[in-house]
């Protein structure tokens, strides 16, 4: 299981790509940290999560 | 009437603080990426609140559909935010050192720019901007912390803009969704919220208090 923004979730074995798509959110306006470290862009198709990860991933909306 | 002289001013501070907390203040340096509705409120919040240093970036000028959220004037309308905002804050706190550059920041001007400031606060209002020096100190410079502004759209409630820590320097202030393309767009007394939320949270960790 991960940790994804507080909520346990079956996504081990995943892309950082390919839990994004199931958000619904794309790449571009996020920032994804992984244990306590942010995963660079262009690691988001290489980095695969394993059983207990915990990631955050914060999507950035308009306004300011 | 002449102003108080900067020993008058810091000494009101320190009544108003302590002197320890004032002294932790007094030596900071933040930078405020981004003058609009967050980073105008945010820097005069710390330049109230007696912050060392200040660094002011946008590469933007004063627009009249600003003023209903920007603290700026009518008779500035067309200068540079930088200089704009630096002339006001150089009236609140005249013995602040204030650093105005008008300029887009980009991954490539990023690291140079914001090198000298311990604290950095994110207040663009594009999403994909917001995203991009989020990612671009975290991965880059992760000494620094870094306080970002994301959701306080639109005039529902206020009690939704929250501060989140993310991570050890990674704080995230807004409610998370309130998007300023869904209808009502930006209102000065929930964008000024938000602002309150960033500028305390960097209040706060340089007074050595780093839970949200």
């Amino acid at each position: 299981m991960v940790k994804i923004n507080g909520e346990m979730l079956d996504k081990d074995g995943m892309t950082v790509t390919a839990v994004l798509a199931d958000m619904g959110t794309g790449a571009q306006r996020v920032a994804v940290e992984l244990n306590e470290n942010i995963v660079p862009k262009a690691a988001y198709d290489s980095t695969v999560l394993k059983d207990g990860d915990v990631v955050e991933v914060v999507r950035f909306v308009g306004g300011g | 009437m002449s102003i108080p002289t900067r020993e008058e001013m810091y000494r009101a501070l320190e009544e108003r603080h302590g002197s320890e907390l004032q002294k932790k203040f007094a030596s900071a340096s933040v930078a405020v990426c981004g003058l609009g509705g967050l980073g105008s409120n945010i820097a005069i919040a710390l330049a109230r609140a007696g912050v060392g240093s200040l660094h002011i970036i946008d590469f933007d000028c004063v627009d009249i559909s600003n003023l209903n959220r920007q603290q700026y004037f009518p008779e500035q309308l067309g200068q540079p935010k930088s200089q704009a905002l630096y002339d006001t804050l150089s009236r609140i706190a005249p013995y602040c050192n204030i650093t105005a550059d008008c300029v887009k920041l980009n991954e490539d001007n990023i690291p140079e720019l914001l090198r000298n400031e311990n604290f950095i606060c994110e207040a663009f209002d594009n999403a994909d901007q917001k995203a991009m020096l989020v990612n671009c100190v975290l991965e880059n410079m992760p000494e620094k912390y870094l306080v970002s502004g994301s959701g306080m759209a639109g005039l529902s409630t206020a009690n939704t803009i929250v501060t989140k820590k993310i991570t050890k320097r990674f704080y995230v202030c807004g409610d998370g969704v309130s998007d300023v393309s869904d209808g009502l767009g930006l209102v000065s007394s929930r964008v000024l919220v938000c602002a309150a939320h960033e500028a305390n949270a960097v209040l706060r960790i340089i007074a050595g208090e780093t839970e949200a």
